[in-house]
């Protein structure tokens, strides 16, 4: 494989040092004269008419500027899902409703003088609330006698898919690739189950946060902490009915955000509070609000079935998955989709059926979550590779290895289903994970430890392993697309201008590294910009895997158009032919008479001496194919069967994400991406009471992990090549949070001989499990 | 209702007349301009308002502004520069631990009170020295080691 100077080295992240010295780089952390605090008021009911609202206490209260509700704010139907244009989720979402569809729906906002007069205006909002018959469990929204959640005329895709709003029923979607009844009459033997998985929600550290004003000419400028500027830019656009080009979104610094700022969750309310008072407006949540009215993982019920043949071959797979939406669909089709389009073709299997729906409920929003649709299909595949193997004799490793996709492989999976709708044709480019599967075991000492826990040790504490392997295809073909620009400085550096949102992932070194590598430069001589939709060219946002490999080939291209302006220039000076000249070390040199022009040189007789001209690219980069990264996790825990509870003592990842740009960033990703996953397996859950109320809005009751709760973890890159991302890399954000759930359900399973089917794997359930063993 | 208060923040004396009911957060966030302690949480769950107050640290999310009567208090602008980072800001930058930030200067500040207390903890006592802050980027492995790293320079 190639030797390269900058890509491939962990080189210290771009923002790391400003980041640590606590430099005022996030949303929150500028103060504008004259800026005005806003609140706003959530509904109390899960469902429910308002009859009316009286705002007028409230606007009489002294220091309050604006109450926006649904009576003077112009009905805008849009989706706050931040997709590329036309969305695929339904229109279904106004500003300000005359009907609240959960609890913490948005009924109407302050803006005051004060974050404590807005709070104080909240309270003298009298809503009048006429109460409806809501919907808190999935399998009975399409009940015939179901209440209706989105009863509006008005409500609609902009795509031709199905909908049916008057069943609740957001999306459906089905998939026959062979014939999954043959296949199952072949098997010799037939896993079957009922799955359930969770709400969850991403807790970035960083709440929702917007500051919206106007320049002194009057365009409106959003500050945001946002995964998705552009989208938000033509969002906002349209719910306030004002043209792109008055509006500027720009991207600071942003404290996290695992696809809950794939979406416009604030920022159209605190542009229309700037409109209408034409002062500054700060909008930021508090983190209860970020639990309750932001957005969360679709919960999901999925009943699967699945056959082997007993010499270890996958003969059939069923799934069918049900999932909730909450009240509104902003992704409830694409993270559906998803269970099949990116989680399945890891596969090889002839006969698969798949069916899929998602439905409305009066319970939380669902949107963009890290894994997105994967991480819960990829439960019940797990759970059900590792009865299979168990079930034939064959060790898991071995079964893995001989029924998942392989370099050179296709899926019929990849052309007949996308995130948006069909898929396109492809063949597996890049693979390790017959490595990776091989790699992580002896690491992990698979092994050793599965025959050791063959002998439960007497007491209570009884110890398993588990594994499985998972994947997640980047980007959404053919819809996805990204752009840089960069242009060269007197001294030799350059300005890249990228449209990508770096959220804390790392991106804008990476980005900077590929930058870097193509025109042989040191990285310090890469001035990165990230994101000012003012200033930086098109990127559809930080989501579906996809910055390192979408952005990075933008990137890349920019670059490359670059050092052929730079060679032509030099070409010219020297008076030798382009072919001859070569980019070494911030300079160009001649393989035939060995002289060397710096970069400083060449950029100066650009600017000021011959033919001049400014030396300065932009390029896009549109996905093709969605590049599959894999991993093979492995997992050791220790039950107590006396209490319930499931320790992780060890955990092992072998990941495959093509060349890994940045190691270092590289394995972040992976450890945090893991450590997310085990504390939604284990601990993270929410509670709701019988009318739909939220009961654990908080970090002391929704239990993330802490330090004191990780596990020993062990990342490894097992390095590929792809030949569709830059310098052979693939995609890395999401693929890590789908293994700990199958991970750990597995190694449960080997310690105590019971099967959790159902997450998050709590004492509660482990206990009922084992009562029933 | 106002009172006048008097401490040191950063090795520089300061007066401010504050209200009785501010939080110490905001406070040093608004009125001081000192932005790297963040709020999250609001509720002391999650340590990112962590500031060291007689170099313990303290949730500042928790504290009135007036219980900073007297007091020295170091935030995390106040143990390093751009030109001379703290050994805890080089290691967190040098070990891959920053990944959003958001939670970092809190992290940082809870590990140099360990640190300056106990030059040479173990792993469990680092991870008890941050076991009240959340991360949800790093998984906190790279954040520990971070700490290690900075522990061992320290010792030299």
């Amino acid at each position: 494989m190639r030797e390269f100077s900058i890509v491939g080295k962990s080189v210290a992240k771009v923002d790391a040092l400003p980041l640590v010295l606590g430099k005022p780089l996030f949303t929150d952390d500028i103060e504008l004269k004259g800026m005005l605090h806003a609140r706003i008021l959530w509904s109390s009911y899960a469902h429910a008419k308002i009859r009316n609202i009286d705002t007028s206490a409230a606007e009489a209260l002294t220091g309050v500027r604006a109450v926006l509700c649904y009576k003077n704010v112009p009905r805008v139907i849009h989706t706050e899902a931040g997709q590329s244009w036309p969305e695929a989720s339904p229109y279904d979402t106004v500003l300000f409703d005359n009907k609240v569809r959960y609890v913490g729906d948005r009924v109407a906002v302050v803006a005051a003088e004060s974050e404590e007069i807005a709070t104080r205006a909240l309270g003298l909002i009298k809503v009048d609330y006429e109460p409806l018959p809501a919907i808190l469990d999935p399998e009975m929204a399409m009940d015939e006698d179901a209440p209706v959640i989105h009863d509006e005329p008005d409500c609609r895709y902009l795509i031709p898919v199905f909908y049916d709003p008057k069943h609740n029923h957001l999306a459906h979607i089905d998939l026959d690739v062979g014939d999954f009844e043959r296949g199952i009459k072949e098997a010799d033997f037939v896993t079957e189950h009922k799955f359930k998985t969770h709400y969850e929600q991403h807790c970035a550290l960083e709440p929702h946060t917007c500051i919206c004003y106007f320049d002194p000419t009057g365009r409106l400028v959003i500050r945001t902490s946002t995964q998705v500027p552009f989208h938000v830019r033509r969002i906002v656009a349209q719910c306030l009915q004002i043209p792109e080009r008055m509006i500027s979104v720009i991207k600071p610094r942003v404290g996290g955000g695992f696809g809950s700022k794939q979406e416009v969750v604030i920022e159209h309310v605190c542009a229309a509070l700037t409109m209408r008072t034409t002062r500054p407006v700060r909008l930021a949540y508090t983190r209860e609000e970020v639990f309750v009215s932001s957005r969360t993982r679709h919960p999901m019920v999925m009943w699967a079935k699945a056959g082997v043949k007993k010499d270890g071959a996958l003969s059939a797979i069923y799934l069918r998955v049900l999932s909730n939406a909450g009240p509104y669909g902003s992704h409830g089709m694409t993270v559906l989709s998803n269970t099949c389009a990116k989680a399945l073709p890891l596969y090889r299997c002839d006969n698969i059926k798949w069916i899929g729906d998602t439905v409305y409920t009066n319970l939380l929003r669902g949107g963009a979550y890290r894994g997105y649709g994967v991480t819960q299909a990829s439960f019940p595949m797990g759970v059900m590779m590792d009865e299979m193997a168990n079930a034939i004799g064959m060790d898991p490793v071995d079964f893995w290895k001989m029924n998942t996709i392989r370099k050179g492989d296709t899926s019929p999976i990849f052309t007949a289903l996308s995130e948006t709708g069909r898929g396109v044709e492809m063949i597996v480019e890049s693979c390790s994970l017959p490595e990776c599967i091989e790699k992580g075991a002896e690491i992990f000492g698979w092994k050793e430890k599965r025959k050791r826990y063959k002998y439960q040790p007497d007491g209570p504490i009884k110890l398993g392993v588990g594994m499985s392997c998972i994947v997640q295809g980047g980007t959404v073909p053919l819809v996805d697309m990204a752009a840089a620009s960069a242009k060269m400085n007197e001294d030799g550096s350059f300005n890249l201008l990228v449209g990508a949102a770096d959220i804390g992932t790392g991106a804008d070194t990476v980005l900077a590294q590929i930058f870097a590598e193509t025109l042989s430069i040191p990285i310090d001589d890469v001035i990165l910009h990230s994101t000012d939709t003012d200033i930086t060219p098109y990127d559809k946002g930080a989501y579906a895997s996809s910055t390192t490999y979408l952005s990075g080939m933008a990137v890349l291209k920019t670059a490359e158009k670059i050092k052929e302006q730079i060679l032509r220039v030099a070409a010219d000076m020297i008076g030798e032919p382009e072919g001859d000249l070569v980019v070494k070390n911030k300079a160009v040199v001649s393989s035939k008479s060995g002289k060397v022009l710096q970069f400083s040189q060449i950029i100066r007789s650009a600017l000021y001496n011959r033919n001049q001209f400014q030396i300065a690219a932009t390029a896009s980069s549109l996905s093709k194919v969605p590049p599959q990264t894999f991993a093979a996790h492995f997992a050791e825990v220790a039950v107590d069967t006396e209490t319930g509870q499931v320790k992780v003592i060890s955990y092992v990842a072998a990941v495959d994400c093509g060349t890994a740009i940045n190691p270092k960033l590289a394995e972040g990703q992976a450890e945090g991406a893991i450590v997310n996953g085990i504390s939604y397996a284990l601990t993270e859950e929410f509670f709701f009471d019988n009318v739909g109320r939220t009961l654990n809005p908080s970090f002391e009751s929704y239990k993330i992990f802490s330090a004191l709760d990780i596990p020993k973890i062990r990342v490894i890159l097992v390095p590929s090549f792809e030949p569709t991302g830059p310098y052979g890399a693939k995609t890395l954000g999401e693929v890590n949070i789908n293994g700990p759930l199958p991970t750990i359900s597995n190694a449960i399973s080997q310690a105590v001989g019971v099967r959790l089917c159902e997450t998050p794997f709590t004492p509660e359930r482990v206990l009922k499990a084992l009562k029933g063993k | 209702m106002k009172k006048e208060i008097e401490f040191t923040i950063n090795g520089e004396k300061r007066k401010l007349a504050v209200n009785t009911k501010d939080l110490l957060l905001d406070v040093i966030r608004k009125d001081l301009g000192l932005t790297g302690t963040k709020y999250a949480c609001g509720t002391g769950e999650c340590g990112a308002c962590t500031i060291l107050m007689e170099e313990k640290p303290v949730l500042s999310c928790l504290m009135l502004a007036v219980m900073a009567d007297k007091k020295n208090i170091t935030t995390i602008e106040g143990i390093g520069t751009d030109k001379n980072p703290h050994p805890l800001q080089e290691a967190f930058v040098q070990a891959g631990a920053v990944q959003c930030g958001y939670c970092t200067p809190g992290m940082v500040l809870s590990a140099k009170a360990l640190l300056d207390k106990n030059p040479n903890p173990t792993e469990v006592d680092i991870k008890r020295a941050i076991g009240g802050h959340l991360c949800r980027c790093t998984g906190y492995v790279k954040i520990i080691e971070a700490i290690q790293l900075a522990a061992k320079r320290m010792r030299r």
